[in-house]
């Protein structure tokens, strides 16, 4: 970990203490009936509540700039938080909302756009996400939904999907393909003409399926136009993925540890066997490098590097091939129990699972980082 | 601002003094080998420009050859030389392990004795660890050290001595106590050329004669080489293996990118990318590695600095010797049938020298405690793993 000044070890140690008394991971294993999948009432795949909690302690504004209500604490400090919440699994919509939709309004926001949504992002009063998958994979220079003019404005049609905490959102940052490129828009989730319907996804956080079917726009619904605004927010939703994946593995890595340490067979501990020792110091290993990327990364976010998109994907690409590699190895030196949906191993495999692919798989990002470094 | 002003200083002091010619050459030739360091003009007057200015060991004290500068400035003294490709002159076995571990447990009579003649690095010292019953197993070393009263007689044999052969002096583990293993080590100061020291070279599969073994027959050492106390030179030998390893893992942080070399060994495709994409995929998959590897060293460092954990060297460690290595294969393979050459001008001199290193790199996980010994220590120490 790096060295932390003291508003942000109060804030580490305020969110952990959060997680430890009221977000164990039973809260996600809430959304989840018996037979494993997502709860056939639950709607919007995260916890209201506990988010208007999180809200209220500040934590959905720390990027958002004092003016607006915000503590502009940081994308270091906030990446931390989402850290510490997903070692839980935590089920908030802190990712898309606070890191996600906060940058884009604040990369590309004019200052109307800014007064009517930061406030509302940072209170927790409106849940923001941005939409930009629309298939099977993360491919942002591809999009099939249209942006076409319209009088005073523009007209949306297209899907897209998965929208992760779309169920819940009252804010969307949409990516569209327009005349002229790349366009993003703010579009209210009640706009006329779009509907959602949630998608029953392994981790059963509910992601969206949104339809665009004649979703009229005003001119002042448009964010801005261009790949580089676009890839710019997403350099931010890379960092906080993957800092949630780091938090993810460091707790199924701890978790997995402990069983070592009680498990006993032929006589003995398990983790007394060198076999066993020897992979969980080469896990220990793995986490090392992606705690540094995804540190690197915050860090290059608050710093404006321009090295940033490089840092995003490493980052991405390391904390997803860790977090598969050490939730493959949760439940392979769980044995048996950890095949059962009664452990939380399968918990942290299938939320594991989501994350990798969530904001573009470990391919793309190596794709990505050799192609901008002259690979 | 006092920083910006030391840097500054160093600069000028570096374009006045560092010999252009030396420039981005590896300084590990003339660390590994005295008779190129000894027929290199250039490299004596650095050497010696260095030595005077006690940039070679900056944190040592005055006294002790150093310059007693900061933790800070010595870190811009090493980004100042990475900057201008220069390498530091100073470096060796006396800087790395021994320096450190006399500042610690060394008397000051023997602190003055050799550390200012390894902060000018006039004299070599080599590391008497390793014996043909004891490699991993270090503590089960036998060469036996007698007190004959006014001295001790040394005799057995030690192996695997890196630059033995060229030392002047050696810091070796001998046995005082042979009824206990761990209790029964002392730590020595051997003078290579005492009478009944005898260094024989061994070759590497790269093909140089990097170690020997050492033949030691009767020896005798005076009664104040040995550092510490008697029968308690263990504890003193893991310090130093520990300094060892840390050093071990921040040599050559800086590499030459694969790219290039695979842009014109393998070709491009339609949009400039390494044509192999099987081949491709492995080498950005090592460099991203590496990145974090390097971005590991910076946080590990940083934390220390400010008392963090630092027990992280063994993990460290094998990240090091596991992606290095990794790289210097991709390398080869990438050179293809000229990555083959052993010698002759058929073999582009860049490509022979990449497939030596490649040979030499398999080392990284064996010295120093192997990677399966470094894992050993991470399970116990970091993770906290049981013994049965
Ligand atoms: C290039 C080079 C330079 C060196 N320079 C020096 C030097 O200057 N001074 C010096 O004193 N020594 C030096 N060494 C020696 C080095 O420290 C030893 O080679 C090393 O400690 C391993 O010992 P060994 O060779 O006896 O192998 P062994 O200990 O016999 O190991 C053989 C294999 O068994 C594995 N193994 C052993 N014990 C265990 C265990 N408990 N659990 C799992 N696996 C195990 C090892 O990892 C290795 O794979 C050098 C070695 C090399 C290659």
């Amino acid at each position: 970990m790096a060295v932390l000044n003291e508003e942000q070890t109060m804030l580490k140690d305020m969110v952990s203490q959060w997680v430890r008394d009221r977000m164990p991971v039973g809260v996600a294993r809430g959304l989840y009936d018996h037979s494993g999948g997502g709860r056939k009432d639950a709607t919007t795949g995260f916890d209201a509540d506990a988010y208007a909690e999180v809200a209220a302690m500040g934590w959905s504004g720390i990027l958002v700039p004092e003016a607006h209500g915000g503590s502009d604490f940081g994308a270091f400090s906030l990446g931390f938080v989402l850290e510490e919440l997903a070692r839980a699994l935590s089920p908030l919509p802190l990712l898309s909302s606070a890191m996600v939709a906060v940058s884009a309004l604040r990369l590309g926001g004019n200052a109307a756009q800014q007064s009517a949504w930061l406030p509302g992002l940072a209170d927790g009063s409106i849940i923001g996400a941005l939409a930009v998958d629309e298939g099977a994979h993360h491919l942002p220079d591809i999009l099939a939904l249209t942006a076409t003019r319209a009088e005073n404005g523009w007209r949306l049609d297209g899907i897209k999907r998965p929208v992760a905490d779309g169920m819940g959102a009252g804010l969307f940052i949409v990516a569209a393909r327009g005349d002229d490129g790349t366009a993003l828009f703010l579009v209210p989730a009640d706009a006329a003409g779009l509907t959602r319907e949630p998608l029953d996804q392994i981790d059963a956080r509910r992601p969206a399926l949104l339809r665009f079917d004649g979703v009229v726009l005003g001119d002042d619904a448009m964010l801005g136009q261009g790949d580089a605004l676009l890839s710019a927010i997403l350099d931010r939703a890379y960092v906080g993925q993957a800092a949630e994946l780091l938090g993810l593995a460091t707790q199924a890595f701890e978790t997995t540890l402990e069983y070592l340490k009680t498990r006993v067979q032929f006589g003995q501990l398990i983790g007394s066997f060198q076999a066993l020792q020897h992979r969980a110091s080469e896990m220990f290993g793995e986490l090392q490098l992606t705690r540094s990327a995804v540190e690197a990364a915050l860090v290059a976010i608050d710093a404006d590097d321009p090295q940033l998109p490089s840092l995003a994907s490493l980052a991405k690409a390391i904390a997803n091939e860790t977090a598969h590699r050490i939730t493959c190895e949760m439940v392979q030196l769980h044995g048996g129990i950890g095949m059962t949906h009664e452990h939380d191993a399968g918990l942290y495999l299938k939320r594991s699972r989501v994350a990798e692919q969530a904001y573009g798989s470990s391919s793309f990002h190596r794709e990505r980082w050799a192609r901008l470094n002259g690979y | 601002m006092e920083d910006q002003q030391f840097r500054q200083e160093v600069r000028d002091w570096l374009s006045a003094n560092f010999p252009p010619a030396l420039t981005g050459v590896n300084g590990l030739i003339f660390q590994g080998d005295a008779h190129a360091a000894a027929a290199n003009a250039d490299f004596q007057v650095w050497r010696k420009a260095m030595a005077d200015k006690g940039w070679g060991t900056p944190t040592w004290d005055k006294a002790y050859g150093g310059a007693g500068l900061s933790a800070a400035q010595a870190k811009i003294i090493a980004q100042e030389l990475s900057a201008i490709g220069a390498f530091n002159p100073i470096r060796s076995y006396g800087t790395m392990m021994l320096g450190p571990t006399l500042l610690e447990f060394g008397t000051e009579e023997q602190r003055l004795q050799h550390l200012p003649r390894i902060s000018t690095h006039e004299l070599r010292w080599c590391q008497g660890f390793s014996e043909p019953g004891a490699g991993s197993d270090l503590a089960s070393l036998q060469m036996k050290c007698v007190d004959a009263g006014d001295h001790w007689v040394v005799s057995g044999q030690k192996i695997w001595t890196s630059g033995a052969d060229q030392a002047d002096w050696c810091f070796a583990l001998v046995r005082t106590d042979t009824s206990v293993k761990h209790g029964g080590i002392s730590f020595l100061l051997i003078d290579m050329t005492s009478p009944g020291v005898e260094a024989r070279p061994i070759v590497l599969i790269s093909g140089s004669t990097h170690f020997c073994e050492v033949f030691f027959n009767d020896v005798k050492v005076p009664k104040g080489n040995l550092v510490g106390a008697v029968n308690q030179g263990w504890n003193i030998a893991k310090r130093l293996l520990q300094f060892e390893r840390s050093s071990l893992s921040e040599v050559k942080t800086d590499v030459t990118p694969l790219a290039p070399i695979a842009h014109a060994m393998l070709g491009t495709d339609a949009e400039g990318r390494i044509a192999d994409a099987d081949a491709r995929a492995r080498i950005v998959h090592n460099a991203m590695r590496h990145a974090a590897y390097l971005q590991t060293v910076r946080r590990f460092n940083e934390e220390a600095r400010n008392g963090g954990p630092g027990n992280g060297v063994s993990t460290l460690k094998n990240l090091w010797s596991n992606i290095v290595q990794r790289r210097a294969e991709l390398l080869v393979e990438v050179l293809g049938a000229d990555g083959l050459g052993w010698s002759g001008d058929a073999y582009p001199a860049d490509a022979r020298e990449a497939t030596r290193a490649l040979l030499h790199s398999k080392a990284f996980s064996i010295y120093g405690g192997s990677y399966e010994i470094q894992n050993n220590i991470t399970a116990k120490r970091s993770l906290g793993l049981p013994d049965r």
